[in-house]
């Protein structure tokens, strides 16, 4: 048997009906995790074929991109005009409908596993390797830190797998990145990925499923892994894998949803097979030592468009694109980031929203002060995260430095809940996209590690993480 | 979805690279829960501004862009999120093929699931179509070939059962719902289960 990629392996244990040159292949899906901005349009299309749900035991729901970040302790406060407009709470009563009427069971207000889809779908043990996982999200590569292939997918491909629970697909090709090199202090699994990104660009990846590789993300815990799988579709790539180890399986071991007792012995067995063979080859190789990287900013208006923090922005030498980008930011060109005045620093979202980010920060700020002029919100990605934080006492730090400490959800990743940005507001955010408007029309993102997200807001201008630990 | 063999049409030009899904469809559309209608928010913070007014310079709000329904597009259009709002709202805008030399995974999937035709073609032909907005070009998805005004034919790839479907205006679900026996079997016979 020829040697096989960790992807392969994982390809080959899903294929229903081999691809031919005429038909893709019908590839079966083991998790499909639902939020309630991508499904409605599928729950439609079911409704409207009188198709049910074919297993909804296979299906994750929750709510997390359109929910205020403010306590809803009932459905009537959605009502509220300061807590949430009509559209997103019409979304959300949308979604509650939509499970109940197709019998799955929904994470919603109340429970304690309500949070960001990439959150909760690892937290409760959901997410295991050697699955085949998607939602209506490109994030959905995040999953793949645990050796799963996640991807994001159309709301007629979500309507294709609520329906089948299965895919037409085409395999994409792969690749390797040999990550190699010990961080230096002040530089995070977040610095590794725009590091990347501005490596190989954000088609760099495009038709490819990337696994990491190496030394350096062998050292790395499961919430940095996954940190680092998060922003592979931010380098186009369709998923982002890392084989499972000791780490993964001491991270796993008692979730909820994790295999028990015999079961679980059986599958870390099974488990232990996902690797790459040696000798497997991969249609792409990309090498990336960090032991001399420095903390990452964005510096336009794409994750591609990163310099090191001690660095210049690149001068756009009469590229359109480019000149249109730091325009837009309103940035100089051949100048360093540091220094630029924030109006808001973000911690949350998918990328950076876990205990490690949340630990980091807290340590950043323990008896600092956020400075006068920068706002700092704090969201931890599901409300599991919230109560651990409390329980370890970070949110007394972030209130004492001066931070709003809110309720989980997608927040002010994306601009289509309640939090946003004002036009022309400067935000150094622990997200995953700088593109324009993201966090709100006029907006602009300056993408960074928690460290330097914390640091900045101490600074109330772009800081380096280096100098405040 | 509507059944397209070829079309002709001139094309308007959007020459940015990177174009993300962010720009095409704004996350604030994202509120609704229907697919109709989403047309109004195409590039919305590209073409109108704070009072809702067209901003002229946009290449969409030429009076004859209204009748292109031919996008040529900077590389890698369409990257970022999985929004299928983005496709929904070029197809109801009245676009019916982009061309770019580059076209984002997601995106493109999406694209052909609604019958809007993500053409890849080469740098060299890609940069000619750039540098000539309202060129008559005819996009024949049979042929799997673009045709332009000198008569030079640039063949484009396209997945033969996505295509299929587009000739034949049919959803590829149908193909799924006819393996239910097969899913059903490969469900019974893994050697673990989800």
């Amino acid at each position: 048997m020829s040697a096989k990629t960790l992807f392969d392996k994982v390809w080959d244990d899903h294929v229903v009906i081999p691809e031919s040159e005429d038909t893709p292949a019908v590839f079966y899906i083991d998790l499909h995790i639902v939020h309630e901005v991508t499904t409605p349009q599928a729950f439609n299309m079911l409704r409207e074929n009188n198709w049910p749900v074919r297993r909804p035991d296979l299906v994750l729901a929750t709510m997390d991109h359109s929910t205020p970040t403010v306590p809803v302790p009932n459905l009537d406060v959605l009502d509220d005009p300061a807590v949430s407009d009509p559209e997103p709470a019409g979304q959300i009563r949308q979604m509650i409908k939509n499970c109940d009427e197709f019998g799955i069971e929904l994470h919603g207000f109340g429970s304690e596993h309500r949070g960001i889809v990439h959150v909760i779908g690892p937290e409760i043990g959901a997410t295991q390797p050697g699955k085949t996982i998607v939602c209506g999200d490109s994030h959905s590569s995040t999953h793949g830190a645990f050796g799963a292939m996640g991807f994001g997918i159309g709301a007629t491909m979500v309507g294709h797998v609520l329906a089948t629970q299965c895919l037409l697909l085409r395999k994409p090709k792969s690749m390797a990145v040999n990550v190699t090199g010990t961080l230096k202090p002040g530089v995070s699994a977040k610095d590794i990925i725009l590091a990347l990104i501005g490596k190989i660009g954000v088609d760099g990846g495009t038709g490819h499923v990337i696994e990491y590789r190496g030394e350096t993300i062998r050292g790395l815990n499961m919430e940095e892994r996954m940190t680092i799988c998060n922003m592979s579709i931010e380098a186009g790539a369709r998923a982002g894998m890392v084989a499972p180890d000791d780490i993964t399986f001491d991270y796993m071991k008692g979730r909820e949803k994790a295999p028990q007792g015999a079961d679980w012995d059986a599958a870390v067995e099974r488990w232990k097979g996902l690797c790459t063979d040696d000798g497997a080859s991969f249609d792409k190789v990309v090498d990336l030592d960090v032991s001399e990287l420095e903390p990452q900013v964005t510096y336009g208006t794409n994750p591609a468009m990163v310099v090191p923090i001690s660095k210049p922005v690149p001068n756009p030498a009469g590229n359109a694109s480019h000149q249109k980008s730091i325009d837009y930011m309103q940035v100089a060109a051949d100048k360093p980031m540091t220094g630029t005045k924030v109006d808001v620093v973000f911690v949350g979202s998918c990328t950076n929203s876990r205990m490690t980010d949340l630990r980091s920060v807290a340590s950043m700020l323990d008896g600092k002060k956020v400075a006068d002029s920068v706002r700092m919100m704090i969201v931890p990605g599901s409300e599991t995260v919230k109560k651990q934080a409390e329980e370890e006492g970070l949110h007394e730090i972030y209130k004492a430095a001066g931070a709003e400490w809110r309720e989980a959800g997608c927040s002010m990743c994306l601009g289509m809940n309640s939090d946003k940005l004002g036009k022309g507001q400067l935000c150094v955010s622990t997200s995953n996209r700088n593109f324009e408007g993201r966090q709100g029309p006029g907006g602009r993102t300056v993408l960074a590690s928690p460290e330097t997200a914390a640091a900045s807001a101490i600074a109330g201008v772009i800081a380096d993480p280096r100098d405040y630990i | 979805m509507e059944k397209i063999t070829q079309l002709t049409s001139k094309t308007v030009v959007l020459a940015i690279d990177d174009v993300d899904t962010d720009q095409i469809v704004p996350a604030r559309f994202l509120t609704t829960t229907q697919r109709e209608g989403i047309g109004i928010s195409l590039f919305a913070d590209w073409r109108f501004d704070k009072e809702g007014n067209e901003i002229s310079e946009f290449p969409l709000n030429a009076p004859d862009a209204k009748d292109c329904q031919i996008l040529v597009a900077g590389r890698n259009f369409g990257c970022g999120s999985s929004r299928e709002h983005a496709p929904w709202a070029i197809y109801d805008f009245g676009i019916r093929a982009v061309i770019s030399s580059e076209i984002a995974d997601i995106f493109r999937n999406n694209s052909l699931n609604n019958g809007l035709i993500p053409v890849i073609v080469d740098t060299e032909t890609h940069q000619w179509l750039l540098d000539n907005p309202r060129a008559e070009v005819t996009v024949d998805v049979d042929a799997t070939e673009i045709r332009l005004p000198d008569g030079k034919t640039v063949k484009f790839p396209i997945e033969p059962f996505a295509r299929h479907c587009i000739l034949e205006g049919i959803d590829q679900m149908g193909y799924l719902t006819q393996n239910l026996e097969n899913i059903e079997a490969f469900e019974a016979n893994r050697s673990w289960q989800p």
